[in-house]
């Protein structure tokens, strides 16, 4: 059991951080679940310190206008449209 | 469950470009890699309806070698399992094993070429999706090295740890599909020279002679006793054929589970946030504003999504990174040395694939934890970034068993050799 045990309000909390809408059984039945889930977790732990050797290096290209999706291409999937853009809800 | 075993979630033709290599061949691509015109749906209700505009480099690449593809195979939810039980289409049925599961998440893809759906398949491994259905399935899987095949049009799950790979009924035509699909390419930065004319197929010529196969003693003693017996018996085959067999030890691993499952589902919860049904999938209907409607779409996730998600974000959240997330990462440089250390010792290592046999449909959605530990054998290999294949060992119990063998960074050659030697 994780010292730091999920209730009910903090899977809600989770939930509304990543904007997922959660019915109430789906919050109880996440709540057991994730104390299992975050006390394996816990062994994490044990794990001492460890230097990472990056062997990443940066990938570069010239900044020029290449060819992409023309603009029905990209709006096809979408729900709703309006004059050739995307159409979301209000933001506030 | 019907004759067709549920392979494919969407069933097709796709035309080649050009003759090459694989012209007559028939291919099953799974069903989170884009396909210009035909639906692409991460086997989630979110993306039911979603047509991809441009193919995936991988797709292309099949297309001009002068590959058929013959459907979209079933997968688990966004690729978030090991039993494609989480697809929203339904689970797959293993062609090898009635009433028992295919595998996962490309389960689809596996039971497609163990069923002669197709000749040969794509997968994705972020954690053992591609070995795991293999082994279930009894046929061949490749996860390639971090970098050596593009992920251009793969819709991602946790990029930093997967990889596009061939399944296919023997170690040759694996390599025969490897080499068609790996190589640099301009749109994924993170692709690598090696794998330019690699010639993967040429090394499954089974010259095992005097390589050292090291076995990794943790991943064999977690695995069931009538999995480590056929085991053994591939390993003295390999040992019959003039390989060198010496026993590895891991200090890291016991700590790969938790530190792969922490970094997957955060990587998740950043690269599943694009489903906001405003540019594709289910909208959540624009009542109330952007945060409600945003929620509301993604009610069309299903449960094991929604847990990694909720789990990834809590791991990434003020107060818990440092605890899970920077702690993962550690855990991930240990395994990754330690893995460096082994390749000093043995040129190959071997362990069982998958520690449990093919359960069956229905048994294993109950408990996730119990789920997340069919993984421990193939976890390690993605966050160390190496290749590694599965390849049919024999079968217990009637069950088909799959012996794995991993290799250092860019060594395909060396893993198709040696698995060659059991084909």
């Amino acid at each position: 059991m994780s010292e730091d045990a999920v209730d009910a309000d903090a899977v809600r909390h989770v939930g509304d951080l990543a904007r997922v809408a959660l019915e109430e059984s789906e919050v109880e039945l996440f709540e057991a679940q994730f104390a299992d889930i975050l006390g394996y977790f816990d062994s994490l732990d044990e794990v001492p310190e460890v230097e990472a050797e990056s062997d990443l290096v940066n990938v570069m290209r010239p900044d020029e206008r290449r060819p992409s999706l023309d603009q029905d291409e990209a709006l096809d999937n979408a729900g709703e449209t309006e004059d050739g853009y995307f159409k979301g809800p209000r933001v506030s | 469950m019907s004759a067709d075993h549920n392979a494919f979630i969407t069933e097709t033709s796709i035309d080649p470009t050009s003759d090459g290599p694989l012209s007559s061949a028939t291919v099953a691509v799974k069903d989170n890699i884009s396909t210009a015109g035909v639906r692409t749906t991460c086997g989630s209700a979110m993306l039911e309806e979603y047509v991809p505009p441009y193919d995936a480099t991988v797709v292309k690449r099949l297309k001009a070698a002068g590959a058929t593809i013959v459907g979209k195979a079933n997968m688990d939810e966004f690729g978030m399992g090991g039993t494609t039980e989480t697809s929203a289409f339904g689970p797959t049925e293993n062609p090898r094993a009635r009433d028992r599961v295919a595998g996962g998440s490309s389960g689809g893809s596996a039971a497609a070429v163990a069923a002669g759906k197709a000749d040969l398949a794509l997968g994705t491994d972020t954690g053992g999706s591609i070995r795991n259905p293999a082994a279930f399935c009894g046929v061949v899987g490749l996860k390639p090295t971090y970098g050596l095949v593009s992920r251009y049009g793969l819709i991602a799950y946790a990029n930093s740890l997967e990889q596009i790979g061939p399944i296919a009924p023997s170690v040759e035509e694996t390599a025969a599909l490897l080499d068609v699909i790996a190589g640099p390419d301009d749109h994924d930065a993170t692709t690598h020279q090696a794998g330019a004319n690699a010639a993967y197929a040429a090394a499954a010529d089974g010259a095992v002679d005097g390589m050292t196969v090291g076995v990794l003693r943790s991943l064999r003693e977690g695995a069931d006793q009538r999995i480590v017996d056929v085991f053994e018996e591939s390993v003295a085959e390999l040992e019959a054929q003039g390989a060198t067999v010496v026993e590895i030890e891991l200090d890291s691993i016991e700590h790969a589970l938790a530190a792969y499952y922490v970094i997957a589902m955060s990587e998740a919860s950043s690269n599943l946030a694009r489903f906001d049904g405003v540019r594709y999938g289910v909208s959540g209907d624009y009542e109330g504003d952007w945060n409600e409607s945003f929620a509301r779409a993604r009610e069309a996730f299903g449960e094991e999504v929604k847990r990694r998600v909720l789990l990834g974000t809590y791991a990434l959240s003020a107060g818990y990174h440092d605890k899970y997330y920077k702690k993962a990462q550690d855990a991930r440089a240990w395994v990754k040395r330690d893995f460096d250390d082994a390749f000093a010792q043995a040129d190959v290592l071997a362990s069982p694939t998958m520690p449990v046999l093919p359960p069956e449909i229905g048994d294993s959605l109950g408990d996730p934890l119990e789920l997340y530990r069919i993984d421990a054998n193939t976890v390690p290999v993605n966050l160390a970034n190496l290749p590694a294949i599965s390849v049919p060992a024999g079968r217990a119990e009637g069950l088909p068993v799959g012996l794995q063998l991993v290799g250092p960074a860019f060594g395909e050659h060396r893993i198709i050799r040696a698995a060659s030697a059991l084909d």
